[in-house]
């Protein structure tokens, strides 16, 4: 028998995720991939897959599937309350969900994302070698609707290690994100990396897994003028006219002409692919690599 | 050449002059610098996005040492067959002076050059059109521009993909498929590629 998952209910959304499509920017296709890599990541290394093997993010719970052949699983990120067939199973554990058993997932205590990662991983087929969906350009499935049925690949040789992951769930208070200068700060009027650093942002009901707009002290442009499109980055902070930035998240465009603020570091784009609406950002300066090659001793004057 | 770092993962680099871009790109999509995973060529700048494993100073360095290379596609020009129907042909004429026949002879009395791609997978900003061209993008935005629209903003022309909302102003139509999944690349319009557009009748 086929192993899969059919799909019962999707909840608010619920999208097919591995590591994303690099090297694509050529063609105009961005990255995409999970909105939170390090809670997806682990997702698959407690089901015992490979790292980027392909698993479901659901949006704020609510999904519901039910096992073709039975399957080992895991779920990430956000805490939802789960069900197995009536069972309560606590997250962040792994579990077997049998052959016709259905999981339910509920709605999430805190974060906004949680990653459903079976054993085998989600085998649908990949475009341009990513099993990822991107919400922008639409390359990779569909977002899930009831009636899917997804495949699941043959169990990888390595058995998952750990019963229990030792990991907190995301806050439900402020989140603190470190972010380097970005480089075009200076599009915007003197102070407006001050403004930005010295109070926290709210994130609004605007959220996708392209971005999340943000409220908070307004950052005016310079009156530069129009800046030329340029490639964008995850986790850029880009500040539209209107004064209130966008935090880019995974299916961000390749590119775009908004000058960048500051770039939330790589680290900790995950963190704030949690935050809910009303939810506070708060940003803390970090350093940006440096890019100036030390003199080395054998250099002349 | 300045090169800015661009967060923790990207490095943001800014070629002396425009004309400095073509040879770049060339030199450095050919022979990646190591920890490289990807390259966007935009209007005057490219954005490397570096591995977790990279070193950005390794690869700053890289980038300053790299000699340029001769630029793809210098060879045949994709042609691009376009009625000139479209739905502010007359508009573009009143802001050009020209009349719509002499919008269509400027767009394909000379070859045009893809700058860079993005907006949407196979929409690539083509540059080096008659100057004449150079129109601002319409005030108000359509909710939704067909695929196979061809259509002008600032100095660049385009070509739009697939269906979606888009601001240009539109000139006319190709039945030429731009994005195709089952192509190797699916991208008809790539940086570097030569595209002249060829007048066909409705």
């Amino acid at each position: 028998m086929k192993r899969g998952l059919d799909v019962l209910r999707s909840g608010l959304l619920a999208t097919v995720q591995d590591l994303g499509r690099p090297g694509h920017a050529a063609l105009g296709v961005g990255v995409a991939g999970a909105a939170d890599p390090d809670s997806f990541r682990l997702a698959n290394r407690a089901a015992g897959n490979p790292e980027d093997a392909a698993a479901i993010e659901v949006t704020f719970g609510g999904l519901h599937v039910r096992s073709r052949g039975g399957a080992f699983a895991a779920v990430t990120g956000a805490p939802v309350p789960m069900t197995v067939d009536g069972r309560a199973v606590a997250p962040f554990s792994v579990f077997h969900v049998p052959d016709g058993a259905e999981l339910r997932m509920g709605t999430p205590s805190t974060g906004l994302r949680s990653y459903l990662a079976v054993r085998g991983g989600i085998a649908v087929p990949p475009v341009l070698g990513s099993r990822s969906t991107d919400t922008l350009s639409g390359l990779g499935p569909a977002p899930l609707k009831p009636g899917d049925l997804l495949p699941v690949g043959p169990p990888p040789r390595a058995h998952p290690l750990l019963d229990v992951l030792p990991v907190a769930p995301p806050p439900a208070s402020e989140i603190e994100l470190r972010a380097i200068p970005g480089p075009r700060a200076d599009w915007l009027v003197p102070g407006a990396l001050d403004a930005l650093f010295g109070a926290p942002y709210a994130v609004t009901s605007e959220i996708d897994r392209v971005g999340m707009r943000l409220d908070g002290p307004r950052l005016a442009h310079a009156g530069r003028g129009e800046l030329p499109s340029e490639g964008t980055v995850t986790g850029a902070l880009q500040v539209p006219p209107s004064g209130r930035p966008v935090l880019f998240l995974a299916d961000h465009p390749v590119t775009g002409g908004y000058p960048v603020i500051a770039v939330v570091v790589s680290a900790d784009v995950g963190r704030a692919a949690q935050a809910r609406p009303g939810q506070r950002l708060r940003f803390r300066p970090h350093p940006a690599p440096p890019l100036a090659r030390r003199p080395s001793r054998q250099e002349g004057p | 050449m300045r090169i800015l770092p661009n967060g923790d993962r990207a490095l943001l680099v800014e070629p002396p002059g425009p004309e400095a871009m073509p040879g770049l790109y060339a030199a450095l999509a050919a022979d990646p610098p190591p920890g490289v995973a990807d390259i966007v060529p935009a209007a005057r700048t490219l954005t490397l996005l570096l591995d977790p494993s990279a070193d950005p100073a390794r690869v700053a360095a890289a980038v300053r040492g790299a000699r340029p290379a001769a630029a793809a596609g210098s060879a045949a020009a994709v042609e691009v067959p376009v009625v000139y129907d479209g739905p502010d042909l007359a508009e573009v004429a009143a802001l050009t002076g020209l009349t719509p026949d002499g919008v269509a002879a400027a767009h394909t009395g000379t070859a045009w050059r893809v700058a860079f791609t993005g907006f949407a997978p196979g929409f690539g900003y083509l540059e080096g059109g008659d100057p004449r061209l150079d129109v601002p993008r319409r005030g108000t935005p359509r909710v939704r521009v067909p695929a196979g629209a061809v259509g002008l903003a600032g100095r660049y022309s385009g070509v739009y993909p697939v269906g979606s909302p888009g601001g240009w102003q539109i000139i006319g139509r190709t039945d030429a498929v731009l994005w195709d999944l089952d192509r190797d690349p699916p991208a008809l319009l790539r940086p570097g590629v030569k595209v002249r557009f060829v007048r066909r009748e409705p």
